[in-house]
């Protein structure tokens, strides 16, 4: 990866995309020590990115999408705490560094882009300061070369009138320009790993499709290797190479993302793609699961999602209110936590 | 066919670029009181400056020839005979002009007031920006810390180090003025950490910050480049109020003789020394006196116009 600063960028400095993995999530635990009990928030995620790859993570709200984002990050605030497994980027341990290194790692070599552009850029700077500011920490450039680098960086997320732009102040942006401004933040240091939480649910649709656009754009310019967390699945259907699919805490299901919609197999991920209306296609009522999801103290045994899954009333499965089945493959390069492929 | 030529495109983008100084510049100047507020702030800058000249006698070493003490006011264009000599506030009880004292001391109150001011904030805003900021037991024992020192009357309690204080510092001789200045600014350091505290415990959960800590920006960064600039505003309506507290605190020191010494003009002193001649001589207690308050009053204008122009609440 170039990872020297470089004033501008050519489709040949980029090397040949490696296989080789870039992050190794291993039996992540993140858990918030509230009064009320622990919230296991994560619970024992595993799951792998290769350079250049997009992977979607998909789960309702609550499911622990965006602590598990956090907890790569070491973001995780008070009163949350990793509480085991290990977080590898690129080989080593993030769960192992100080606090200095980590944040030699944050937005150098990982970067983080947000649900709330507007709210994510600070009030009393000018966007052009912001940017050169985060190319000082991590480049070393000078303010002079890093608002170049800016007005370059904003030129290459498509925002018009880039020059005027660098010295405008958050509040005087839309949305969809202020994502922009964020991805453009976010690519700053060519990282090697982007992880993006929910970074359309604030825009409207045609600016959804426009940041999407860009992402995809900016991934194959730079082979930044993405996470992109969504409760979207049209997003990932369009985006991701791969997908992740989380429910209360764990990860119920993975597969290659044609793969997944046209094969899903745990109930939770066929009940989500069943509530998808499709265009053109007349339904009475929209397939909707039952019930909510589970509150995470205090979780009884067996499979998070038995309370709601219609598929093992139906089968009149007892295991799963007793066990908590295993990550199992059930095709190639799929895998899924349920008990009806044991 | 003809062809109509078109007005060209005007940009979109807004012409000039927005300035927030600027902006809140605009603000204040439209507030009523801020305008009253910074009038009478900038008479009284002009009068502090400009006191050698407008002075018409030296403050300290000049008594009147004919030996006459507390004489009242004598304005020749008012009628007062033309064979005496003109003192428009007066003679004091050293045969000093009173004007020309009244005048001088207007230098020492904004010292005062600005010197202890900037003394608290400084102070204030370190330590109630790393309380906020670390949280937990630091913030804790700082802030308990705090709340005793407020439960203090502040201007016992600024006797008190002004008692303690002045043996030490006049022993290594320096002004006497110095203890009472630290004596002002450190009972306002709790307000000023109190104020800064609550901005940034706010401030520190917004979305920006998390933002800035994924981008890796450094703790210390981001608590006194990225937060702090957010959380100045109620600083500086603060400070502003505080001023005129501070030129309180300072004539009431001054008063109890704790202030600024004789002979040198401060109007706290000039009441303190001329406080049995109230029948008497009204004169000596009322010019000053006028003094301290149209000083504080320009300042609680301003404070006030800062906040109603400062708080994006009030907009109108």
């Amino acid at each position: 990866m170039p990872n020297d600063s470089h004033l501008s960028w050519k489709v040949d400095d980029i090397p040949e995309p490696k296989s080789e993995t870039l992050l190794d999530i291993r039996d992540l635990r993140t858990s918030f020590y509230t009064h009320d009990g622990v919230v296991k928030a994560v619970d024992g995620v595993s799951f792998a990115v290769k350079r250049g790859e997009i992977l979607g993570l998909v789960g309702e709200s609550g499911c622990g999408k965006s602590v598990t984002s956090l907890s790569i990050l070491r973001l995780v605030g008070q009163p949350g705490k990793i509480d085991g497994g290990e977080i590898l980027f690129d080989g080593r341990d993030l769960l192992k560094l100080s606090g200095k290194e980590m944040t030699q790692i944050r937005g150098n070599r990982i970067a983080m882009i947000f649900q709330q552009p507007q709210s994510s850029l600070n009030p009393v700077f000018k966007i052009g300061d912001q940017i050169a500011e985060v190319l000082g920490i991590h480049k070393d450039l000078s303010k002079k070369a890093g608002l170049a680098r800016a007005l370059e960086l904003l030129q290459m997320v498509g925002i018009p009138d880039p020059e005027r732009r660098l010295s405008a102040y958050p509040h005087e942006l839309s949305g969809g320009m202020a994502q922009r401004v964020m991805i453009a933040m976010g690519f700053a240091c060519v990282p090697e790993l982007l992880i993006a939480d929910e970074p359309t649910t604030a825009l409207d649709v045609t600016i959804q499709a426009q940041i999407l656009d860009l992402m995809r754009g900016m991934r194959a310019k730079l082979d930044t290797a993405i996470i992109l967390i969504t409760h979207d699945l049209g997003v990932v259907a369009e985006m991701a190479d791969r997908v992740a699919v989380m429910y209360a805490g764990q990860i119920v299901e993975e597969a290659k993302t044609p793969e997944l919609f046209k094969n899903p197999k745990h109930p939770y991920t066929q009940g989500l793609i069943g509530s998808i209306p499709v265009l053109g296609v007349l339904k009475d009522e929209l397939d909707v699961i039952p019930g909510n999801v589970p509150n995470l103290i205090g979780l009884p045994p067996g499979c998070r999602f038995a309370p709601r899954c219609r598929a093992r009333v139906a089968k009149g499965l007892t295991i799963c209110t007793e066990q908590i089945p295993e990550l199992k493959p059930v095709g190639v390069q799929h895998t899924t936590r349920c008990w009806l492929y044991e | 066919m003809t062809t109509e030529a078109l007005p060209a495109v005007k940009s979109l983008a807004i012409d000039k670029p927005f300035n927030p100084w600027r902006a809140m510049l605009v603000r204040l100047l439209r507030n009523r009181s801020a305008q009253i507020g910074l009038v009478i702030l900038a008479f009284l800058l002009l009068v502090s400056v400009g006191a050698p000249i407008i002075a018409t006698h030296d403050p300290i070493d000049f008594s009147d020839p004919n030996n006459v003490t507390r004489t009242p006011p004598c304005i020749h264009v008012l009628g007062c005979p033309a064979d005496q000599p003109q003192y428009l506030f007066g003679l004091d009880g050293n045969g000093r002009d009173l004007f020309s004292r009244v005048v001088y001391a207007t230098q020492t109150s904004l010292f005062i007031g600005v010197a202890t001011v900037t003394f608290g904030i400084i102070v204030g805003t370190v330590i109630g920006a790393l309380a906020g900021y670390a949280g937990g037991w630091f913030d804790n024992i700082i802030m308990r810390f705090m709340d005793v020192l407020l439960a203090f009357p502040s201007l016992l309690l600024a006797i008190s180090l002004v008692a303690v204080l002045r043996p030490i510092i006049i022993g290594g001789g320096l002004s006497p003025l110095i203890p009472a200045l630290f004596a002002i600014g450190f009972v306002a350091i709790p307000v000023y950490a109190r104020i800064v505290r609550a901005s940034v415990l706010s401030i520190k959960e917004q979305d920006f910050v998390s933002a800035d800590r994924a981008l890796g920006v450094s703790p210390a960064r981001l608590l006194f480049h990225r937060i702090l600039p957010n959380a100045l505003t109620p600083l500086l309506v603060q400070g502003t109020l505080g001023v005129a507290t501070a030129i309180l605190d300072a004539a009431a020191l001054g008063f109890l003789g704790l202030g600024q010494q004789p002979p040198f003009p401060e109007w706290g002193t000039m009441l303190g020394t001329e406080r049995n001649s109230v029948f008497n001589a009204p004169h000596l207690l009322i010019f000053p006196g006028l003094a301290i308050m149209i000083t504080v009053l320009s300042f609680n204008l301003l404070g006030d116009g800062l906040r109603d122009a400062l708080d994006p609440r009030l907009y109108r």
